[in-house]
């Protein structure tokens, strides 16, 4: 066989795995999505009662009997279970996520409007966390305990309660940050930190851990040997396998930063995806609950498929047979 | 999704900081004492927590219902060590008293979850192929909606309430605990323990039963303390949402919300009831981790 057939089946090969890589991660992404909906579906109507009281706001709304008998229409409440399942997945899959109760505007429009704020916000914390995260992973393999005491805390410490001193001491007391956020630099600066803190400890200490293995291992050991100095070995060489792992943490990271963002911003009176949770889930709006979950999900399997495919870039061996 | 990030063995990084680190050779006696200091204080704090749920009269003989408009708000100071609430109400007692309530619902939250967590951890790491494939598809949709966005769509669906908080709690931390649990049947299974079993013909439960699980304990002992403390701390979290207990109990969450409304005015109101969560989840943090250090030596 000619060194150029050998190629040419080792590409074929790998353009195989490729599609057979993004095929999964489809369908695994399609049934993430397929089993949010399907178990908030069932979910509402196992609950005792009347199924449209509960989708316009649970058995203490004050909703009208038209809106009741609307909701009975739009979700075809006198119909078969199954032909309204099958109903809600093909509105679903064509994107129209139904009307919210609470807010009376379509769901889809709801969330175009507060998911940027949420992506801003998000985005800033992780940028923030990461750098925090490698500044803490270098100090911590020099002082040891400095590591310990920042995974401890970082595990201990609640956003609602970080979020809360930080305005004591910043807004309360010394006033250089509004206790309130907006989109101006300063409104977003303690939302952010608040966000980016217990994921950098967290980031930090999983870099922390790769970086010590890095330090040590034969590489470090020859570019030592080469005259090059520690920060540059740390630098050119270590620093890179310390990322690796954060790369893996990202769709950790996102959930936290999600799961991060209800308290802050619900604390920070910030609109965003967090916050209509949370007061979806407190009018009990279920489309709009629905609308929420399916974004998270969805950014979820997104940002696990980009930090799979990221880590293949970067390490060829994950993947091979 | 990939199969390839299902079969990750441990991806929260709250389960890892229960420690993995062995401790480096060489160390001294005086310094070995120094590194057991965290694990004393750690365990001394946690009893004091149960001490307060078991007698909190004892640690804190006022009414912690007692209201004594004269004395809204005051300050930290000799007369009310952490200062007092809206209402006068001494927040040092209200701590004390909130602390069986807290401790109730987060042991709940832990046992349900861990519970939860047995089940599909066994049954996966277990039940076959096809059991831990469809399982892992469970947990990967769990994994989807992480911390307070599951619990929240859970509230949304059961209604707000101590139960339901409990159970939220339970379905939030499930996930992580399952997958540590399975991780942990699977590199049992391919011991020579298991291996001398199965070739001695012992059957598919005895060796579940009688190897298996018991070694199985001890993780689970560290996932229970690390969880009593994380399951606090989740169920404050919801409480400051508005979504736990109803006001006047003294239960940590509760007096949290309720400081929110005050937080430029009277900061001890938040700061303290705060204080106490995060001293029991650290508290918790650093004895799991010296638990797990102990088992593995």
């Amino acid at each position: 066989m000619s060194p150029s057939a050998t190629t040419s089946t080792r590409q074929g090969g790998a353009l195989k795995a490729s599609l057979r890589w993004l095929l999964s991660t489809l369908a695994g992404g399609i049934f993430v999505l397929w089993a949010v909906a399907t178990a908030i579906f069932f979910g509402i109507r196992m609950i005792p009662g009347d199924p449209a009281a509960a989708i316009m706001g649970g058995p203490g709304s004050q909703a009208s009997a038209e809106a009741l008998e609307a909701a009975r229409i739009e979700y075809g409440l006198d119909q078969p279970l199954f032909v309204q399942y099958f109903g809600q997945l093909r509105r679903l899959a064509v994107g129209d996520l139904g009307t919210s109760y609470s807010l009376k505007s379509p769901v889809s429009e709801v969330l175009a409007e507060i998911v940027p704020s949420t992506l801003v916000l998000a985005g800033l914390a992780l940028v923030v966390a990461w750098l925090m995260a490698l500044l803490l992973a270098v100090l911590s393999t020099r002082i040891s305990v400095v590591g310990s005491a920042v995974e401890i805390i970082s595990a201990a410490v609640p956003h609602f309660w970080l979020a809360s001193v930080l305005i004591m001491i910043f807004s309360t007391a010394l006033g250089w940050f509004p206790p309130v956020s907006t989109n101006t630099p300063g409104g977003l600066v303690l939302p952010v930190v608040t966000l980016a803190l217990p994921l950098a400890g967290f980031l930090g200490q999983v870099m922390r851990d790769s970086l010590e293995k890095a330090q040590h291992s034969a590489f470090a050991l020859s570019a030592r040997a080469r005259g090059e100095s520690e920060i540059g070995v740390l630098l050119r060489h270590s620093l890179r396998h310390a990322a690796l792992p954060g790369i893996a943490l990202s769709g950790w990271a996102l959930g936290s930063l999600l799961s991060g963002a209800v308290v802050v911003e619900s604390i920070f009176a910030r609109p965003g995806l967090g916050r209509a949770l949370l007061s979806a889930v407190t009018a009990r709006d279920i489309p709009l609950v629905t609308g929420v979950a399916l974004v998270s999900a969805g950014a979820y399997v997104l940002i696990m498929a980009v930090s799979d495919l990221a880590e293949r870039l970067v390490d060829p061996r994950i993947g091979e047979p | 999704m990939s199969i390839h990030n299902s079969m990750l063995p441990l991806t929260d990084p709250v389960l890892v900081s229960a420690g993995t680190r062995v401790p480096r050779p060489g160390a001294t006696l005086a310094r070995r004492l120094v590194r057991r200091l965290p694990t004393v204080i750690a365990a001394v704090v946690l009893l004091f927590f149960i001490l307060a749920a078991i007698a909190p009269y004892l640690l804190a003989p006022d009414d912690p219902l007692a209201i004594n408009p004269a004395a809204a708000f005051s300050p930290p100071g000799p007369g009310h060590l952490l200062g007092t609430d809206e209402s006068g109400r001494d927040i040092y007692s209200r701590i004390i008293h909130g602390a069986r309530p807290s401790l109730l619902i987060g042991a709940a939250a832990t046992a349900a979850g861990l519970g939860l967590a047995l089940v599909l951890g066994i049954a996966a790491g277990f039940g076959g192929r096809w059991l831990d494939f469809g399982i892992g598809r469970i947990l990967e949709v769990l994994f989807a909606l992480p911390g307070l966005l599951l619990a929240l769509v859970f509230i949304a669906l059961a209604g707000p309430g101590v139960g339901t908080t409990v159970l939220a709690v339970a379905l939030t931390t499930a996930p992580g605990y399952a997958r540590v649990i399975r991780g942990q049947i699977i590199a049992l299974r391919a011991s020579p323990m298991v291996e001398a079993a199965t070739v001695l013909g012992r059957s598919r439960w005895r060796i579940l039963t009688a190897h298996i699980l018991p070694n199985a304990l001890a993780p689970v002992a560290v996932l229970a303390t690390l969880g009593l403390g994380q399951a606090v701390l989740w169920a404050a979290s919801l409480s400051f949402l508005g979504l736990g207990s109803p006001p006047p109990a003294p239960e940590w969450g509760t007096m949290l919300s309720a400081g929110r409304t005050y937080l430029s005015l009277a900061w001890w109101m938040t700061f303290f009831p705060g204080l106490a969560i995060v001293i029991l989840a650290g508290s918790a943090t650093v004895l799991s981790r010296s638990m797990k250090a102990a088992s593995s030596q």
